[in-house]
């Protein structure tokens, strides 16, 4: 096995590994996710399929007969994508002792967006970590169904706007929090677990990398900015996923056998909490939480910043700090 | 009967004659999740695993839909699959069951033929599959334990077939089949493991333009299960009703090649007739339900009348020209049908046998008959009954009502 020092994840490496995830795709301008899955595939150190549950990802990457895909690639549905994994991982293991495998180990990618991982895909997710098949679980977060057109998942942030939590006169947008799916994870005594934003690419890497390397079941929890449903400008979607980490929205961790420990992007405002930034920095930006900044809807806003630092001391809990 | 091999008999129910099965045709992943009355062969095959009697990874899901979805996922990636399941079980892989279909994967599967909800009810009947004619799954539906056995051995070579790659249901009649013990003849393990062979992969040309074999293979990628617009989707749905018609031809050989080492076919692998060349009057049925029509024809015959059975074992796909000249010589026909097509006047059964003899000449008379649901008993006298009703109307040349109920309280 390779150390983390091996793993060659400076720029120019990176930039010299030939692209996984190919050019063409249909992705809109300034899609984080399709960022996310070309930085994902820099970081596979072999033989790998893919999976890709139903979604955005899928869609515009696999538009017969084009493909953006240059390892094999699957995709069957949407609730059932660790399911994919798992099946995969069932043949390639009796494969092998068979005979009929030349490949001493392939490793095994599932992707997924929020809505095929919080809510329809939770079950075969549960099901295949129970089960300990050796499989990393990308879930590339854009907080809401938006292959569909920008429906509300179990990933949307509370006060989000979305096509059906829209903000009315009465109602300031989704009216419930974010699911804390990565603890959930972790909950299930799983080898790997981490979140990751594309704004910190190496961290983003390393953890893939890691996630690889674990024998067993990882999940990998990305933040992945989505402008035409969060109603923000495409060009700002990486400096979004900085913002992110530092109001502590989306604080960068990884539990390894249920240790937590801070990602060193987030320790800064562990360690220096003066440096944190207020959660409107981020929310002003977007226009899916233009109304929490109309004095109707202002509180909400407030509640947002009293959870999310409610959220980050229980972080910093179970990290030990 | 010629070169028939040594085979040893052994008492079996029909889920343990399909686990035996499956556990001799070297399946490399079986998926699966216990459903009544399916369940003992999921618990046989993991006894055979517990025991290192098979070379099988076994994963034991957390629903029928990644059942099927594993099972699927494992056959493109080049393994040899296997899952079983019923009832509800089956509605719920009812998503899988096109994904499986239409990704070209030869999963095999064997059904314990169950009622669907509501109200609950565990027992044997047809509605399970028949929810799932239009699949693009081969389904094969069998007379007792024995075929159950002979038919997911063949179903093997059917599916993989190079010029079918579809998925196959195996239907047996839920408590009638899967539970009942009968003396069954199994072939040694080499035979059927030498007759199922290891898989062969179709050749496509991936999107480097390179022809490469059709499966997730890391030297040479392909993209499996892609979104299809309206400029393509149309294409992919034709050539697996042409993967139909090819299964028509290869179904029969096969069921020709199995005769000849074990000794036992079924009719020619489609339909198994039974004394109906030169019937008037012929029954109609899938499953177990022909073994009593068989009793109840042989009575007939004795008494001089010309009754005769047609047991559709493939329905799909459906072998219209077979039936056509099987009943070529009847004036009055009775569909029987395990299921029901509310609001559609008939069962499913009935309207495709009755479409396969519009374009007859000679149009007999088709009646319907639903029978058994929820695991209602069928008795040898309802069978008589209904050959007495087709008397009654080669006699009056007149029906008076076309879709009836076999032992219903009404």
């Amino acid at each position: 096995m390779q150390t983390e020092t091996e793993w060659k994840f400076t720029a120019k490496d990176i930039a010299e590994k030939p692209d996984l995830f190919l050019s063409g795709h249909r992705a809109c301008a300034g899609c984080a996710p399709a960022t996310v899955l070309r930085l994902i595939m820099k970081a596979v150190r072999g033989p790998t399929i893919v999976t890709n549950a139903t979604g955005c990802m899928e869609v515009v990457s696999s538009i017969y007969p084009y493909t953006s895909w240059a390892t094999p690639w699957l995709h069957t549905a949407f609730e059932n994508v660790a399911a994919n994994a798992s099946g995969i991982d069932a043949a390639l293991k009796i494969l092998k002792k068979k005979g009929r495998s030349k490949h001493e180990h392939v490793d095994i990618i599932a992707l997924a967006g929020d809505g095929g991982t919080y809510d329809i895909g939770i079950q075969a997710l549960s099901g295949a970590v129970e089960r300990g098949h050796d499989f990393l679980y990308v879930l590339y977060d854009n907080e809401a169904y938006m292959n569909t057109g920008i429906q509300r998942s179990g990933g949307t942030p509370l006060g989000a706007s979305t096509t059906t939590s829209p903000a009315g006169t009465v109602i300031p947008g989704k009216l419930e929090h974010k699911k804390p799916i990565a603890d959930i994870m972790v909950a299930h005594d799983m080898p790997y677990v981490a979140t990751a934003s594309p704004y910190y690419w190496r961290d983003l890497l390393v953890k893939v990398r890691k996630g690889l390397e674990v024998n067993g079941p990882a999940f990998l929890h990305v933040f992945a900015p989505c402008p035409r449903g969060w109603r923000s400008d495409p060009a700002k979607s990486i400096e979004l996923s900085r913002l992110a980490v530092e109001t502590c929205i989306f604080p960068l961790w990884e539990a390894v056998n249920g240790d937590y420990q801070l990602s060193t992007p987030s320790k800064v405002f562990a360690l220096a909490p003066q440096k944190k930034k207020p959660v409107k920095e981020y929310l002003q930006v977007q226009g899916r939480f233009r109304h929490l900044f109309t004095p109707k809807f202002e509180k909400l806003a407030e509640e947002i910043q009293r959870v999310t630092d409610e959220r980050w001391k229980r972080l910093l809990k179970k990290c030990g700090m | 009967m010629k070169s028939v091999v040594k085979q040893e008999v052994l008492a079996l129910n029909g889920d343990e004659a399909v686990a035996y099965a499956a556990k001799q045709s070297d399946v490399d992943v079986v998926a699966a999740y216990p459903i009544t009355p399916q369940t003992i062969i999921v618990e046989r095959f993991s006894e055979y695993v517990a025991n290192g009697e098979v070379e099988t990874e076994f994963v034991c899901t957390e629903s029928e839909h990644s059942a099927l979805t594993a099972c699927l996922a494992a056959s493109v990636t080049g393994a040899r699959a296997f899952t079983a399941s019923a009832s509800a079980g089956l509605a719920l892989m009812h998503e899988m069951l096109f994904v499986t279909s239409g990704c070209r994967a030869p999963v095999v599967m064997a059904i314990a033929n169950r009622a669907l909800s509501a109200p609950l009810n565990i027992h044997g009947d047809h509605s399970d599959t028949m929810t799932e004619r239009d699949s693009g799954w081969i389904q094969i539906y069998v007379e007792n334990a024995q075929e159950a056995y002979d038919s997911v051995i063949q179903a093997f070579r059917i599916a993989e077939n190079t010029d079918v790659l579809l998925p196959v249901i195996v239907g047996l009649d839920g408590f009638t089949l899967s539970h009942t013990l009968e003396n069954v003849h199994v072939l040694a393990d080499d035979v059927v493991k030498k007759f199922v062979g290891t898989r062969k992969f179709v050749n496509v040309v991936n999107h480097e333009g390179k022809t490469v074999p059709f499966k997730l293979d890391p030297d040479n990628p392909t993209s499996m299960g892609p979104i299809a617009l309206p400029n393509y989707y149309f294409e992919f749905k034709r050539q697996q009703e042409e993967a139909m018609k090819n299964a028509l031809k290869i179904i029969p050989q096969v069921n020709r090649e199995y005769s000849e080492i074990s000794g036992r076919n079924y009719g020619d692998g489609l339909v198994d007739p039974y004394y109906v060349e030169d019937a008037e009057i012929a029954i109609v049925c899938l499953g177990s339900t022909a073994g009593t029509v068989k009793a109840v024809v042989d009575e007939m015959r004795a008494d001089g009348v010309k009754a005769g059975l047609l047991r559709i074992r493939t329905f799909r796909p459906l072998p219209v020209e077979k039936i056509v000249n099987t009943l070529k010589n009847a004036k009055a026909v009775a569909v029987m049908d395990r299921s029901m097509s509310f609001g559609g006047e008939g069962g499913p059964v009935f309207h495709e046998v009755r479409h396969a003899l519009y374009d007859t000449d000679k149009h007999p008379h088709i009646v319907n008959y639903i029978y058994g649901l929820g695991g209602r008993d069928t008795s040898p006298m309802q069978i008589r009954k209904i050959y007495e009703d087709l008397q009654k109307i080669l006699r009056t040349k007149h029906v008076e009502t076309r879709v009836q109920y076999l032992g219903l309280r009404e």
